[in-house]
Parts: C-alpha cells; sequence; structure tokens
C-alpha cells in the first residue's frame, strides 16, 4: 500500500552557487541544482565532493559561500529542524557490536524525539521492512554485512523522515545483496513515501534506481537531469528466440532475416559463456517492434522475449566528461560504471 | 536502551493468530520531542550502562562489584558502631569517599571509557549528529550521566551510614549537618573525576588505552603528591603540603573538604589550608570541571560526521 504524499515544496533539496573551501581544498565549487521528489543519485568519484555536500545539506557545516534549502528549510538557520525530519545513513561502519538490532534502532529512534512506545513500535516496523526479523533480537556483532547495512538504513528511516540521505548503501556487499539494497532504496520512495538522495561512485547501479541522476565533479555540477532524460534518445531491444527442427540455430535465422531487411544486429556479451542466444538492435520506432513480431512468425520460431535495453549512463556520463577535459577523473568514474 | 518485547498472543475468539499480516508502510505522525527529550533519553540510558543495566550480564559485574565494594565497609561500620554503643562513628563522612579512592578510581576508569569510547571506536557518533541533537546535548548528557553514577557509588555508603547512625541514636542535628557536608564533598569529587575521566577516554576509541591512561593518571598523580607530600613533611616544610595538594584529583577534594566542610586533612602531616589557600583548591576545581567541558565540547566538534 504506498502512502500518499502530498508534496507541498516540489523542490526538496536546492542549492545555489554552494560553495565550501578549506585551506587547501575546494570541496564544492559554486554548486547549483534544484532536486525533486523521488529517488536521486548523486555520482561523482571519491573526492567529487558528495559528502562535504551531505553535511552540509545536515546542517552541520556551514557553506563558504552560497545558500541551500532542505525540505524548504535553510541549512544556515534551520539545521535543527531539517535533522528532525530526515534520515541520515553513513558510508561506514556506525553499529555497536554488542547490542541487538532492535536496542539499537530503539534507541536511535528516541534520539530522533519519538516517545518511547512510538520507538518500539516504529523500530518493530522499520526493522520488518527492511527485512531482519528474528534476527534482530541478536547482537549486531554476529551479522553479515547485508544485514548491517539493512540495520544502517533502518536507524535512518526509523524517525520517518521525509527524505533520507544515503551514503554509499551497496558498498562491501555481494551482486545479491546489492540488488536487494537498491530494491529496497526503490521501495523506500514508492511504498514509503521517503524521498531519497543516494550517493554512489557507481554509475550501473544508479540507472536502475534513481528517477534523477546528479553528477558532480571536483566540486562542480557535470551534469542533472532525469535518467528517462540520459537513456531514452534511443532505445535498444533485445530479443530471444526458441530453437525449432527447420531452424536449429534460431538466434541466427531471426539475424539472416532481420538483415536481409535492412536491420543491423549485434550479439550480447560477444564471447561469453552463453553469448548469441540474445539479439541486440535498435528501435527506430513502433514498426521496428512491429517488424520482429512478423520476422519470428514468419520464422515459426517461439519469442522468448522482447524488451527494451536502456542505454547505460555510463555512456552518457563519459561523453559529458570527455567534455570536461578531465581525463583522470573519467577514467575513475568509468571504472565505477 | 529499551527492549522491544515480542507481542503477547492476545486470546481471541477467532482462535489461532499467529499470522503476520503485513500492512505496508504505516507512517509517523506522533509527537516529536526534541533536543530536550533526546538529551534526556541519552542521559538516562547512559547513567544505566554505567551500572550495565540494559547491557550484557557480563558488563554488570564490575560496577556491580564496586559498588559492593564501596559499601560493605560502610555497613561494617555502622554495626561494629551499634554493636559498641560507640558515640561516633569510626571515619566521618568526608573521610569516607578519600579512604576508598582507589575503589571509585577503578570506577571511574572502566566507566568512562565504556561512556564514551564505544560510540568513538564503532563511529556511532556520526548518527547522533546526525539527529536534532547536538554536540553540547550529547557531551552534557554524557558529562550529567557518569557525574551522577559515581554520586550514587560514593553517596549510597554516606547514606547507609547516615541510616546506621540514626538508628543507633547518634545526635540526629550533628549527624545531618555532617552527612550533608560529606554529599557537597562526594558532589564535587563526582564532578570532577566524571570530567577528568570524560576528556581522558574520549582522546581514544580503544577502551583498553582509556582505562589505562585514568588509571594512571588517578594513581600516579595521587603517588607523586603523596611522595612530595611526605617529603616536604619530613624536612619541616610543612606550609608547602597544601600547595602541592593542587595537583592530584582526590587531594584537591580533601583540600577542599578540610578547608571548607569540616573534614580533617589527610595528607601527610594533617595540614589544613587556610582559608585563601581552600579559595583557590575550590576555584582549582571549578577551573577543572569546567576545562574538562570546554575540552569534551572542542573534541566532539571535531568528531562529529
Amino acid at each position: 500500500m504506498a502512502r500518499i504524499t502530498t508534496v507541498v515544496c516540489v523542490t526538496v533539496i536546492a542549492t545555489e552557487s554552494l560553495s565550501k573551501r578549506f585551506p587547501r581544498v575546494t570541496a564544492l565549487d559554486r554548486l547549483s541544482v534544484d532536486i525533486g521528489p523521488g529517488v536521486t543519485g548523486l555520482v561523482g568519484a571519491n573526492g567529487a565532493g558528495k559528502s562535504t555536500l551531505i553535511k552540509i545539506l545536515l546542517g552541520l557545516s556551514p557553506a563558504t559561500e552560497g545558500r541551500a534549502e532542505v525540505l524548504g528549510l535553510d541549512v544556515a538557520t534551520k539545521g535543527g529542524a531539517i535533522r528532525e525530519r530526515v534520515g541520515y545513513m553513513p558510508e561506514h561502519d556506525c553499529l555497536p557490536p554488542d547490542v541487538s538490532a532492535t536496542e539499537f534502532v530503539v534507541h536511535m529512534a528516541r534520539m530522533s524525539g519519538l516517545p518511547p512506545t512510538a520507538a518500539r513500535e516504529r523500530t518493530a516496523d522499520t526493522l520488518r521492512h527492511v527485512g531482519l526479523y528474528e534476527e534482530r533480537y541478536r547482537p549486531i556483532g554476529g551479522y553479515s554485512t547485508g544485514m548491517k547495512q539493512r540495520v544502517k538504513l533502518a536507524q535512518a528511516l526509523v524517525h520517518d523522515p521525509k527524505l533520507v540521505f544515503l551514503d554509499e548503501p551497496t558498498n562491501g556487499l555481494d551482486p545479491v545483496g546489492r540488488d536487494e539494497m537498491l530494491g529496497l532504496i526503490r521501495r523506500i520512495h514508492t511504498e514509503f513515501g521517503i524521498s531519497v538522495l543516494v550517493t554512489s561512485h557507481l554509475l550501473g547501479e544508479l540507472e536502475r534506481t534513481c528517477d534523477h541522476v546528479v553528477v558532480i565533479d571536483g566540486g562542480k555540477l557535470l551534469r542533472s537531469s532525469s535518467t528517462t532524460d540520459f537513456t531514452q534518445t534511443t532505445t535498444t531491444l533485445a530479443i530471444e528466440v526458441t530453437d525449432s527442427d527447420t531452424h536449429p540455430d534460431g538466434t541466427r535465422a531471426v539475424r539472416d532475416a532481420l538483415h536481409a531487411r535492412g536491420v543491423e544486429t549485434e550479439n550480447e556479451g560477444a564471447g561469453l559463456p552463453g553469448a548469441g542466444h540474445i539479439l541486440l538492435l535498435t528501435a527506430q520506432g513502433e514498426e521496428t517492434y512491429d517488424l520482429v513480431r512478423d520476422v519470428v512468425a514468419d520464422l515459426g520460431l517461439g519469442l522468448v522475449r522482447m524488451e527494451q535495453r536502456r542505454h547505460h549512463i555510463s555512456e552518457v556520463f563519459t561523453s559529458s566528461a570527455e567534455h570536461s577535459g578531465d581525463e583522470q577523473r573519467k577514467e575513475a568514474v568509468r571504472h565505477g560504471g | 536502551m529499551a527492549v522491544e518485547r515480542p507481542l503477547q498472543p492476545l486470546t481471541s475468539p477467532a482462535g489461532d493468530q499467529t499470522r503476520i499480516h503485513d500492512i505496508g508502510y504505516r507512517g509517523y505522525d506522533g509527537p516529536r520531542l526534541g533536543r530536550a527529550y533526546a538529551r534526556r533519553s541519552l542521559y538516562s540510558q547512559s547513567l544505566r550502562g554505567a551500572y550495565g543495566l540494559g547491557r550484557s550480564a557480563k558488563s554488570k559485574v564490575l560496577p556491580m562489584l564496586l559498588f559492593a565494594v564501596m559499601c560493605v565497609p560502610a555497613a561494617i561500620m555502622v554495626a561494629v558502631a551499634v554493636a559498641t554503643k560507640a558515640h561516633e562513628l569510626p571515619v566521618a563522612y568526608t573521610r569516607y569517599a578519600i579512604m576508598l579512592q582507589a575503589v571509585i578510581s577503578l570506577y571511574v576508569a572502566a566507566q568512562a571509557p565504556q561512556a564514551v569510547s564505544r560510540d568513538l571506536r564503532f563511529k556511532t557518533v556520526p548518527l547522533y549528529f546526525s539527529r536534532p541533537i547536538e554536540t553540547a546535548d550529547y557531551v552534557r548528557a554524557k558529562f550529567a550521566s557518569l557525574a551522577s553514577a559515581i554520586f550514587i557509588l560514593t553517596a549510597a555508603p554516606l547514606l547507609v551510614m547516615y541510616v546506621g547512625a540514626l538508628l543507633s541514636k547518634l545526635g540526629f542535628a550533628h549527624q545531618t549537618k555532617e552527612f550533608a557536608e560529606g554529599l557537597v564533598s562526594v558532589a564535587l569529587l563526582s564532578l570532577l573525576f566524571a570530567g577528568i575521566g570524560l576528556v581522558i577516554a574520549a582522546v581514544t576509541p580503544r577502551r583498553g588505552f582509556g582505562i589505562a591512561a585514568v588509571i594512571a593518571v588517578m594513581v600516579i598523580s595521587y603517588g607523586a603528591v603523596s611522595t612530595l607530600q611526605a617529603i616536604a613533611n619530613v624536612q619541616n616544610h610543612t606550609s608547602a603540603i597544601p600547595w602541592i595538594g593542587l595537583f592530584s584529583p582526590i587531594t584537591l577534594i580533601d583540600g577542599v573538604q578540610s578547608a571548607f566542610l569540616g573534614a580533617t586533612a589527610r595528607n601527610p602531616g594533617a595540614v589544613d589550608p587556610s582559608a585563601g589557600q581552600g579559595v583557590v583548591y575550590v576555584l582549582v576545581v571549578l577551573a577543572l570541571i569546567a576545562g574538562s567541558y570546554g575540552l569534551l565540547i572542542r573534541r566532539y566538534k571535531k568528531v562529529g560526521l
């Protein structure tokens, strides 16, 4: 059951030529960005200024110049009110090993101002929503990395914030844990109605999870747009077909038939085991779908799948990074993607 | 820290209702009690923690043992006083804490790192400061909770003695006055020891180092001061004895109470400080308490997030 949120202010986070200079480093350089409700990815290489930005947005570190608002509250003067409505999940370990998840999250709920009974109820609810059940009564010291990440997430959500900052939530997780965490992040918005600002240096993750991506580099805004903008310009279709007696290699037959009609295809994951069973082609419009359907039907094959593959943000990001002319940083980010 | 209790199965007419139904996410529209409430919660949680309450059984052992060690001699004294029908308790209220200072130091050494090192070591501190609570709230809650814990440790035996004295009908007015003086003395001691202990413990995230450092500061300073005082006494420089006493926590408290709270100095030669020296003692104690608070604030401004 999705909670109906009435969004009063359309911008959740707004910064205006926000700068943060340390004696030797400029962490943020005249950053102006508006972030709306939903899941927003904040991408940048290590040291790009992500953590500094979160610290300023929580009202914990004054900006050198410029201003920022979170949920319509000025970070310079309303830090306390912001922190009451915002949750924060740090990147590093932050859990004492000798207490149980329940005890820890109840304590953190009370630190957010929840009365004792509400703190216990919200803790039980939140731990269940992040996927911790019986184990929540055991000391955290015995948890796996994935479970610890869930506890960290639970303490950020326990006071039902309007917005959460998640700093590298998938760090240290295996691929399955990573997928689960990304699914959970998506649910935080769709089911819980809480806006999310999630940082990562891995672009591929954010493509699947975020509505909007903000790319910063060297404290400067590189790009801010919705994920659909990033990837909608061209659509790639992935096709998989069955084999039949007349066409022992169905994939090949479809490829040849498509080539005969002037449609270029490529194999997915060429060179990898199991490659060659999925064909990728560029959809020009509605007619491409019809064409594929007709070709497969004419050959008497079964269409196992025909799905849209979005382009990876990393491709888009790489091309915009090229404009910045900073080869080293681009390289660092591309490794992340 | 409050512990969530599993729901008791309700006896419902529908019978077996043990299945959990996922009713989806529910928001929270109830009250948010803000900074002062969070500070109070942190205070009570830390105070309970200082006696191992709400923590593992293992962490209850030492504080409870030390608490018992503090109280048992008082109980014995009372028993002896009652049995022998003495006209006075064998030990004055103000002397009791000085006598058992090693136990108090041990308690501070064990519990000060417990109060602050854990949050530093496991990097829990940023979680506090990403909430409405601020540096000063955190420091005040921790300072107040450790000071209260030490006060409980030091005032409980005085209470035992006072109750015992009243039961054996030693003059009420006289006993009450001395008991009150004793309480003022241990209150000062609690604040001073809590401040020193926390400042030392907050420097290191390693609990072991914290314990060792607190013991070292308490024991070495007292040992050095006593030795110098003894030398001064032997060489007949008795006027120097109160001045030397300014350099260790326990002799500071001894100086304050022998100047103003009717106690006799416990230093070699039993030299009571003059009124002027007494004022210096009080000022040094207050400066140390305020200074340790200031240092803690500075320390936590740095480690937050």
